[in-house]
C-alpha cells in the first residue's frame, strides 16, 4: 500500500490524514470509498491533509477532481491542506489550483467552511 | 504477484561507455508494471546523475506513458505486452514505451487546460509528459501499437559523455 489515510473529526468537519502515494491503483481507490463513505454518511464538510503526500500521478489528480465535484454535487465542500511543494506545482501546471480551495492553516481551514 | 519481466538487453553499467547505453525491458500489461518501469528509470537517472527534481519528472512521466500503454493501448489485456525502452547517450535520456494498441493521434487528445475539461477525471497523462520532458512524440508505427518517445537532456552532458555519471546536477532551465 502506498498511501494512508486516517479520518478525525474537529468542530464537524472531517479532516482526512493522508500519507504516502496517491497514484493509479490502491491508493486512488482508498481515496475514492473514503469520500464515498463520508457522503454516504451525511458529512458535508472534508477536509483532506496532504501534507504528507508528496506524489500524486494523473489518476490521483483525477480521483482528487471527482472527490471535489462528488461533494460538491451533494451539496457539501471539498479542501485541501497542506500541500507540499510537488503538489502545489502539479496543481498549478494542471491548473486546478485556483479550483480547488487550497488551505494552509489547519484551525482556518476549519473555520472557512460554510456554517 | 510480481510482473512478468523479461529483459531483452541491458547494457547499463560504469564499464560500458558511450555512445548509447540502452536496456529494453517487456512488460506484462499489469499495474505492477507501472511501478516497474518507474523504479527502473529512476534507477538510470540517479546513475546518469538527473538532480532529484527532474529524476521525479522522468519518473513520473513514465509512470504516465505505463499507464497510457497498460490502460488505453493494451486495454489491460494481459495476453498484450509494453515494450519499454530506455537509452542512454552522452547528450540525453530517451525513453520509448510502446503498446499492442490500437494506437492514437496525440493532436485528437483534449487539452485537459481549457475550461470544459478542468473537471474531467481523466487525460492529464500526455499533458504532463510534455510539461515534464524536454522532447516528446507519439509514432504510430507500421506494426501496430501506440510508440511515445520522450527525452530528457542530461544535467552536465559532458560528464556524462566521458563516462562520470555522478556529475553534480541541477535542475534544466525551463
Amino acid at each position: 500500500m502506498t498511501l494512508h489515510g486516517t479520518c478525525r473529526d474537529s468542530g464537524g468537519v472531517a479532516i482526512v490524514d493522508f500519507s504516502g502515494k496517491i497514484t493509479l491503483g490502491e491508493a486512488s481507490a482508498m481515496v475514492r470509498n473514503m469520500i464515498k463513505e463520508l457522503s454516504a454518511a451525511g458529512q458535508k464538510k472534508i477536509l483532506l491533509n496532504l501534507g504528507d503526500v508528496d506524489y500524486i500521478d494523473s489518476a490521483g489528480i483525477g480521483e482528487l477532481v471527482s472527490a471535489f465535484t462528488t461533494v460538491r454535487n451533494g451539496g457539501g465542500e471539498l479542501k485541501l491542506l497542506n500541500l507540499t511543494k510537488r503538489v502545489v506545482d502539479l496543481l498549478q501546471i494542471t491548473r486546478l489550483y485556483t479550483v480547488f480551495d487550497v488551505q494552509t492553516e489547519e484551525w482556518t481551514a476549519i473555520h472557512s467552511f460554510k456554517p | 504477484m510480481l510482473p512478468v519481466l523479461r529483459l531483452t538487453k541491458a547494457t547499463i553499467g560504469p564499464g560500458m561507455a558511450p555512445p548509447t547505453n540502452r536496456i529494453e525491458v517487456t512488460l506484462e500489461s499489469m499495474i505492477e508494471s507501472v511501478d516497474l518501469a518507474e523504479s527502473i528509470v529512476m534507477r538510470i537517472c540517479e546513475a546518469a546523475g538527473f538532480s532529484e527534481e527532474d529524476s521525479h519528472k522522468i519518473g513520473m512521466s513514465v509512470r504516465e506513458a505505463v499507464i497510457n500503454a497498460y490502460h488505453y493501448g493494451n486495454r489491460e489485456d494481459r495476453a498484450k505486452k509494453i515494450l519499454f525502452t530506455v537509452e542512454l547517450n552522452a547528450e540525453k535520456m530517451t525513453v520509448r514505451v510502446l503498446d499492442q494498441g490500437p494506437g492514437f493521434e496525440v493532436e485528437e487528445v483534449p487539452d485537459p487546460l481549457s475550461e470544459e475539461n478542468l473537471l474531467r477525471t481523466s487525460g492529464r497523462g500526455i499533458f504532463l509528459m510534455r510539461a515534464f520532458m524536454d522532447e516528446f512524440v507519439v509514432n504510430n508505427p507500421p506494426t501496430g501499437g501506440a510508440e511515445l518517445v520522450m527525452a530528457k537532456r542530461l544535467p552536465l552532458a559532458s560528464d556524462a559523455g566521458n563516462g562520470n555519471l555522478r556529475g553534480g546536477a541541477k535542475d534544466k532551465e525551463s
